[in-house]
């Protein structure tokens, strides 16, 4: 069995997220990480390297900051990590870094599982790996919390999802796109010898020719979606209204009145 | 090209309230480019929703009533979807950002090389594009960004418009439509939901009261539960509570757990990290109760309490109770 995990590089969560004169997006200096929720995507893919024998690698879609996530998840302990990116790729939507990402998948040959986060948290969406996932013909099973049994010799699969409601148990057949929410599993930290072994590791890139993707099909101009701008949120209005509580009962009371009033109970 | 397509989510024939929403801004749309607006309903005996939509402001329903299509499955809802688009050719389509609607958009988009623009907050029609506001890096930035081409689509955060309210009186056309995909063609297979009973969906409440690590412990969840019962909202939670097991990941509100938006938001013994901040910083209203008066959720609350929350919580439950006579 080979397991993908599909990751990119993020500001750290805790970063102040700015967006500075020439309309960039800056975090400080504040790290780069691996997004939060590829973590937990690493770490399964590990279990299942552990459990079943998988084979790993790790791979992004991006510039080269995306390499601080791929070191990430190899001093996890991941096997393989590729990087996908040439200069027709700058600028691409979605739609297009999923062209990418497929090809690359099918250049490979024998993958069975591409697994990461449920969301991207800098541009908050699944977009690309949704976008694979129909050009690979793959099924997705997304938001999952647990995998529950994967047959190897049949490739049959089953999770359980959250969703809006609860817990659902569904089964599929690999290959499959799996993306997981963050109780699925605790993330290990990186080992000291994974550590040397990230620091040391020449990333291999790949470039849209290799991975078999025309030009005009990924590059800029053929995105659907563009970027207008980047603005921070508007600051939320007014100071806070200390309601003084040497007598609990009675601030209570104040500040019941006060939520009736305001129409929101 | 014509018409604006509406997805209308069901859960076991139950609608999703964010659908309604979609169908607001559809109907605005649609009323920009003088088309009309079709919402798309699939399900198993979901007639009824039909004729819901109709009154929350549909000129038409697509009714695709079928086994194959009773719970959700992207396989079959994104064929059927996408043989729609070939036969109706809309301008624009768009479904509510929940689990659902974002799997079957992502995959729908993928499918007919569309551009989708998700989790959308604002969204308007500028020169004939889709023009959206969505928010980036958990909420801590905005992004202003448009959509070309001659099929469009957006997902809409819950809760980010009006519920429409819906007329009675309004009338349209149902038109029955085929499935596409048999069930033997279809991989996925749902083997069982096992529901979360007697609690309020955190995205869909008006009123969530939240508890983190100043709880400490399960037992501390008793008083904020008791004032999200008086006030018929939701528990939420900090990560904190949620690692420590004191209550389940479902309840985790924030950057790693839920978006919500609610009229108002109460934050128990929360200190306000920013990747809480990032969770709940677009509630109406946002109380803090904490402790300490230097705790960084007072900075984005409108109102605050600075004392012990099993003092103050307990005592908010019985103003309550008096004054909404519960
Ligand atoms: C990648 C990443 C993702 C994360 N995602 C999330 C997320 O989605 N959601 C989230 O919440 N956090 C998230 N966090 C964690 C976040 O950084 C904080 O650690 C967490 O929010 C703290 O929870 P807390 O406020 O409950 O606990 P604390 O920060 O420990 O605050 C407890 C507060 O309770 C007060 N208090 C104590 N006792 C009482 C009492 N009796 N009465 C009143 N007040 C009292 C204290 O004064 C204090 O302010 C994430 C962190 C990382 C690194």
């Amino acid at each position: 069995m080979h397991v993908v995990v599909f990751t990119k590089s993020t500001p750290d969560t805790a970063a102040k997220v700015e967006v500075d004169a020439n309309g960039n997006v800056t975090w400080g200096d504040s790290p780069l990480v691996v997004n939060p929720w590829d973590e937990y995507a690493a770490e399964e893919a590990l279990q299942l390297k552990e459990k079943q024998g998988a084979n790993t690698t790790v791979i992004a879609v991006g510039p080269e900051m995306d390499n601080d996530a791929l070191k990430h998840c190899v001093a996890m302990g991941i096997q393989e990590a590729v990087r996908v990116w040439d200069d027709a790729l700058e600028g691409s939507d979605s739609l297009g870094q999923a062209k990418a990402l497929a090809a690359a998948i099918k250049k490979m040959g024998d993958v069975d599982m591409i697994i990461t986060g449920k969301e991207a948290v800098d541009v908050n969406s699944d977009a690309v790996i949704l976008q694979a996932a129909r050009f690979l013909g793959w099924p997705v099973l997304s938001f999952v919390a647990k995998i529950v049994e994967i047959d190897p010799a049949t490739g049959a699969i089953k999770v359980e999802r959250l969703v809006e409601e609860g817990r659902e148990t569904v089964s599929a057949k690999l290959p499959a796109v799996v993306t997981v929410v963050k109780e699925i599993n605790e993330p290990r930290y990186p080992s000291f010898i994974g550590i040397r072994k990230a620091a040391k590791l020449k990333i291999p890139v790949w470039s849209r020719a290799e991975s078999g993707r025309a030009r005009s099909e990924v590059e800029a101009g053929a995105a659907k979606t563009k970027v207008l701008e980047k603005f921070p949120p508007p600051p939320r209005e007014g100071e806070v209204e200390i309601i003084p509580s040497d007598d609990v009962e009675e601030a209570a009371r104040i500040l019941a009145e006060k939520l009736i009033e305001e129409k929101v109970v | 090209m014509s018409g604006v397509f509406v997805w209308i989510e069901q859960f076991k024939g139950e609608p999703a309230l964010v659908s309604w929403q979609a169908l607001g801004v559809g109907r605005k749309l649609a009323d920009e480019i003088g088309e009309p607006l079709i919402a798309l309903v699939f399900g198993q005996n979901v007639g009824e929703l039909a004729q819901k939509a109709i009154h929350y402001g549909a000129d038409e329903a697509l009714v695709a009533d079928d086994q194959t299509l009773a719970a959700f499955r992207v396989e079959p809802y994104a064929a059927l979807v996408t043989k729609l688009i070939e036969e109706r050719s809309p301008r624009f389509m768009l479904a509510g950002a929940t689990t659902r609607g974002r799997d079957l958009m992502g995959t729908v988009a993928g499918q007919v090389g569309a551009g989708l623009l998700s989790d959308v907050i604002g969204l308007d029609v500028i020169d004939g594009n889709l023009q959206a506001t969505r928010p980036i890096y958990a909420g801590k930035l905005l992004s202003k960004e448009v959509a070309e081409g001659d099929f469009q689509m957006a997902t809409i955060r819950n809760r980010a418009f009006p519920t429409p309210d819906p007329d009675e009186s309004r009338t349209g056309t149902i038109t029955q439509v085929e499935p596409v995909m048999a069930e033997d063609e279809i991989t996925v297979k749902v083997e069982g939901v096992e529901e979360a009973v007697g609690e309020v969906s955190l995205t869909d409440a008006n009123i969530i009261v939240s508890g983190g690590r100043g709880v400490g412990g399960p037992e501390g969840f008793e008083p904020v539960r008791e004032l999200a019962e008086v006030l018929g909202g939701a528990v939420g939670a900090s990560r904190a509570a949620v690692d420590a097991g004191w209550i389940p990941y479902a309840h985790q509100v924030g950057q790693t757990g839920k978006v919500v938006s609610p009229d108002l938001y109460i934050a128990a013994g929360i200190s306000g990290a920013i990747q809480h901040l990032a969770g709940m910083r677009t509630s109406k209203v946002i109380v803090a109760v904490n402790k300490d008066p230097e705790a960084p959720i007072f900075s984005v609350a409108r109102y605050g309490i600075v004392n012990d929350l099993f003092k103050v919580l307990p005592a908010l439950t019985k103003a309550f109770k008096e004054k909404l006579g519960r």
